[in-house]
């Protein structure tokens, strides 16, 4: 069904226009769970090089989100995570609206053009190119709504990103060991502090895809299943007894959580995937319905704004 | 851990007070460069070629920003730095070629520049990464820039800073680098941290 007296251009102009609001939210204020992070965090500090840091990065908060400035230079490899019922009436629009209203976000917001050829170097200018913005897709059964979740993934984060299989013998052990030594090899190159994500499956690209779930889940939020909530809290231990600390300083949290997201695995693989992202974790959520009525369950300040 | 506020361009007395831990705000010009403007940089500095920009003394900040065009003027929306780990492979050539004294970047940077900032009088200091809305904030304006043709990112911004900061010092000229200390403790730590898992 689509919504009474709208017609189909002004749904899809009305689907971009939301794309825009999204991107601009991402872009300029932190999800509330990390800003409550960093906050407990400040709050906690004793070393006074690290509050110092702490306090840039609370300050940067506030400026970015009163003068709606992008809070981080770099916005990232603008990736989509598309939940989209069956019946919404727009999905197959869906990748040229998201790519269109990703190339007037980069000119109104603005945002820092991304997208590079990997032969030339040359630059597109809009953040649109070959597979970016990266969509992906989730097809939910008997609905007619969409969902649409953005990442803006920073470069300086995603350069230690691993995948390996490894030998089940290797198994949960090698995996955990991934973990602890992604998180030593990055120092402070990941701006810390960090989500880290690891994720496992029965391929490569699965155990990817885990471990950018693990980034997707809020922090503070346990794996539901009891296990694996156990390994969460005991690498999120780990990793903070290495001692990196803010930026790499020596003091306060190396990672405000890590998240672990399994698929299960082939008899004779065992791959892995560890993923870090820096504190500026910005990901935003919008939900429209086949009405065309948007929400924005992450920002909902967000909502009052015309 | 004193604070202190410079201006460029900077002497080499100056820099040479500076020690790891220390806090710097810095005023006056700041360049732009990253790793493509490092690499074409030194390649014209190798063909006897003059660069857009003189650096003796100068800073140069690890950063590609978000700029807009404001009635035919560039304004900075957001300047936080990038990761400096990728230039270690220039940094030393650079140090020794431009006499750049302040290097502003996030992430550290190696043995190599150390080594540079000992020798030529130079100091290589983090701004916290992340915090481009407060790097912009320090930007009063864009004078210019250069090598556009290398993409936004890349360029060399120009730009006009009034007390930028803080900026951390992570390697000074005597040879000190804060990031080797704290990742030989680090180093320490780790068997802690497999112990933990029971690795």
């Amino acid at each position: 069904m689509v919504g009474a007296g709208i017609s189909p251009q002004e749904f899809e102009e009305k689907i971009k226009q939301a794309t825009i609001k999204l991107l601009m939210a991402a872009a300029v204020y932190l999800p509330r769970d990390v800003k409550s992070a960093l906050e407990e965090a400040y709050n906690k500090e004793k070393g006074e090089l690290q509050k110092k840091m702490l306090r840039a990065i609370l300050d940067n908060l506030e400026i970015a989100e009163k003068e709606k400035r992008p809070l981080c230079q770099d916005t990232g490899a603008i990736l989509f995570y598309v939940k989209v019922g069956e019946k919404f009436p727009y999905m197959g629009s869906l990748p040229r609206i998201l790519r269109e209203a990703t190339a007037k976000a980069t000119e109104l917001i603005p945002l820092r053009p991304n997208v590079v050829d990997v032969i030339t170097g040359k630059n597109t200018e809009n953040n649109v190119g070959k597979y970016l913005p990266w969509i992906d897709w989730e097809i939910v059964p008997n609905s007619d709504e969409a969902e649409i979740t953005v990442m803006l993934k920073g470069g300086g984060s995603e350069a230690v990103s691993m995948m390996k299989v490894l030998t089940p013998a290797e198994g949960l052990e090698g995996a955990l060991k991934a973990v602890i030594d992604t998180a030593f090899d990055a120092g402070p190159r990941t701006c810390p502090p960090n989500i880290i994500a690891l994720g496992i499956g029965a391929t490569g690209e699965i155990a990817a895809k885990m471990a950018k779930k693990g980034l997707l889940r809020p922090v503070g939020e346990r794996h539901p299943d009891p296990k694996v909530a156990e390994i969460e809290k005991k690498l999120l231990d780990a990793v903070n007894s290495l001692g990196w600390g803010v930026h790499g300083t020596g003091g306060g949290p190396t990672a405000l959580d890590v998240h672990v997201e399994i698929a299960e695995r082939h008899p004779a693989t065992y791959a892995i995937s560890v993923m870090v992202f820096c504190w500026a974790a910005r990901r935003a959520t919008m939900r429209i319905t086949a009405d065309g009525k948007v929400t924005y369950p992450s920002h909902s300040f967000l909502e009052e704004e015309v | 851990m004193a604070e202190y506020y410079l201006r460029t361009p900077v002497s080499e007395e100056d820099v040479r007070k500076l020690s790891i831990g220390d806090i710097v705000y810095l005023t006056g010009t700041v360049y732009t460069l990253r790793d493509a403007g490092h690499k074409r940089a030194l390649e014209l500095i190798a063909k006897g070629e003059k660069l857009p920009v003189d650096f003796r003394g100068m800073a140069i900040y690890h950063m590609g920003p978000i700029v807009k065009k404001k009635d035919g003027e560039w304004e900075v929306v957001s300047a936080g730095p990038t990761t400096s780990t990728r230039i270690e492979a220039y940094e030393y050539d650079f140090i020794e070629k431009s006499g750049v004294r302040i290097i502003i970047g996030k992430g550290g940077m190696g043995k190599r520049t150390a080594e540079a900032c000992k020798k030529f009088g130079a100091v290589y200091t983090i701004f916290t990464g992340g915090a481009g809305a407060l790097g912009a904030k320090a930007v009063q304006k864009i004078s210019g820039v250069h090598w556009l043709d290398l993409g936004v990112p890349e360029a060399i911004w120009v730009m006009e800073v009034k007390e930028f900061g803080p900026l951390f010092v992570i390697i000074d000229s005597k040879g000190n680098n804060y990031y080797e200390q704290i990742k030989g403790k680090v180093e320490q730590n780790l068997k802690e941290a497999y112990a933990k898992l029971k690795l």
